[in-house]
């Protein structure tokens, strides 16, 4: 397979990447690591005029500890995250999650930026970031912005960022010793979720579950209550919509969702 | 577009179309054919190469991508004299290969593996591997072929 026809254009900087978007708009995609994005193009599910690279924005590839907070570049590769030293101390959930995002190859490749713009609520990322109340900073022709996970994933590929806006920074707190725990149910390792569970502290997010990565809000005020592990995982998908097709149904993947949420949650120590 | 890579230590430059995918490059451009293109939906791994010392499904990045950048084929591994790479040899020497479709990517994927691990017990092997499916029968002796690499010994 091979994508339609298009134009490549490669940018060296951040301002020279919002100044191609500027010119070409809707006309335009951009292209990080492409793990997600040339799949779609070679199976013609997208055909953009112009494709803006802006893999070589090294700018943008760096995990820093700023005070309380980890400031993690959107062009940071699975694999940076997941053998990086700060992230492994601070953030140790975010670490291991993009360790077990698709496989080696796929990870020396994808972004962290890539994947959250790209918004598949099947993907393990964006998850992982709404379960720790991370931040995302775009820049566009106005300046910087910063949008919450919470606010960020509006429907399934689906987010607030304009064609002229650059996702550049996900910041999200240092959580210290929280306990955490992740877990996913895939039909071969490589394979996207098709139910996943992240558990960061008190916060349970779910992979899969609906349009978007969405918190396990019943699972998370039962355990703010006092519930057991397995008293709140029973409620993990109250409140789900989750996909009912060839490879799950809708009930298979609300009784995973319960399954792995315990399973979550006993990892994270709770 | 007019694109420039190093594969094996040789400058390959040729004009291209934009959309063209690093393995037609490789295989097309560059001859060189141990780079199989398989279910090219980067889920086989038969088409894995290093590109800058890490492997890369080549059906899913662009030429383009890969322009100024050095790209190692399974061509590129042996030695000047035509020894063969040790995870070659240990490849051979465990039976670590099936109807040789995928071997070659079993072993780029090997390489990298074997790069950032080691000393990789045969769990994490497996797990290293995953992107990389073999339809033919199983993956004991390419396990057997990684812990022999490595320098670890083989349980049989």
């Amino acid at each position: 397979m091979i994508p339609a026809q298009f134009t490549y254009r490669r940018v060296s900087s951040v301002d020279e990447a919002l100044a191609a978007v500027a010119e070409h708009g809707d006309d335009a995609k951009l292209l990080a690591g492409g793990q997600s994005l040339l799949p779609l193009m070679k199976l013609r599910f997208a055909a953009p005029e112009v494709v803006i690279d802006i893999g070589p924005l090294d700018e943008l590839r760096y995990v820093r500890a700023e005070g309380g907070e980890i400031a993690i570049g959107a062009m940071s590769r699975y694999h940076d995250l997941h053998r990086d030293p700060v992230l492994a101390e601070h953030a140790p959930l975010l670490a291991h999650v993009a360790g077990e995002v698709g496989d080696q190859q796929v990870r020396h490749r994808g972004t962290i930026g890539g994947s959250l713009v790209h918004a598949d609520p099947a993907a393990d990322l964006p998850a992982a970031v709404l379960a720790v109340d991370g931040v995302l900073v775009a820049r566009g022709p106005d300046g910087e912005r910063r949008i919450p996970a919470a606010e960020f994933f509006q429907g399934p590929f689906e987010t607030p960022l304009a064609p002229e806006e650059l996702l550049t920074e996900v910041r999200i707190p240092a959580q210290g010793g929280a306990g955490w725990g992740f877990e996913k149910f895939t039909r071969r390792s490589i394979d996207w979720a098709i139910v996943g569970v992240v558990v960061a502290g008190s916060a349970v997010s779910l992979i899969n579950m609906g349009g978007t990565p969405m918190r396990a809000s019943a699972t998370e005020a039962a355990l703010a209550d006092g519930a057991s592990a397995a008293e709140a995982a029973a409620l993990a998908a109250e409140g789900t919509s989750p996909a009912d097709e060839a490879h799950a149904t809708a009930e298979y993947r609300q009784h995973l969702a319960r399954v792995l949420t315990e399973r979550a949650l006993v990892s994270a120590g709770r | 577009m007019k694109v420039s890579i190093e594969i094996n230590g040789t400058t390959v430059s040729e004009e291209v179309e934009d959309r063209t995918l690093l393995v037609h490059f490789v295989r097309e451009q560059a001859g060189l054919t141990a780079t199989n293109i398989g279910c090219d939906t980067t889920s086989c791994g038969a088409c894995t190469v290093l590109l800058d010392g890490e492997s890369v499904k080549s059906c899913t990045v662009l030429a383009a991508q890969a322009d100024g950048h050095s790209v190692t084929t399974l061509e590129g591994l042996h030695g000047e004299d035509g020894d063969l790479h040790p995870v070659q040899r240990a490849f051979r020497e465990e039976h670590g290969l099936q109807c040789g479709f995928c071997t070659p990517g079993m072993i780029m994927a090997s390489v990298s593996l074997l790069d950032h691990n080691p000393k990789p017990t045969r769990q994490e092997v497996r797990a290293g591997l995953e992107g990389n499916l073999c339809r033919c029968t199983g993956y004991h002796n390419i396990v057997n072929a990684v812990m022999n690499a490595s320098g670890q010994e083989v349980q049989r």
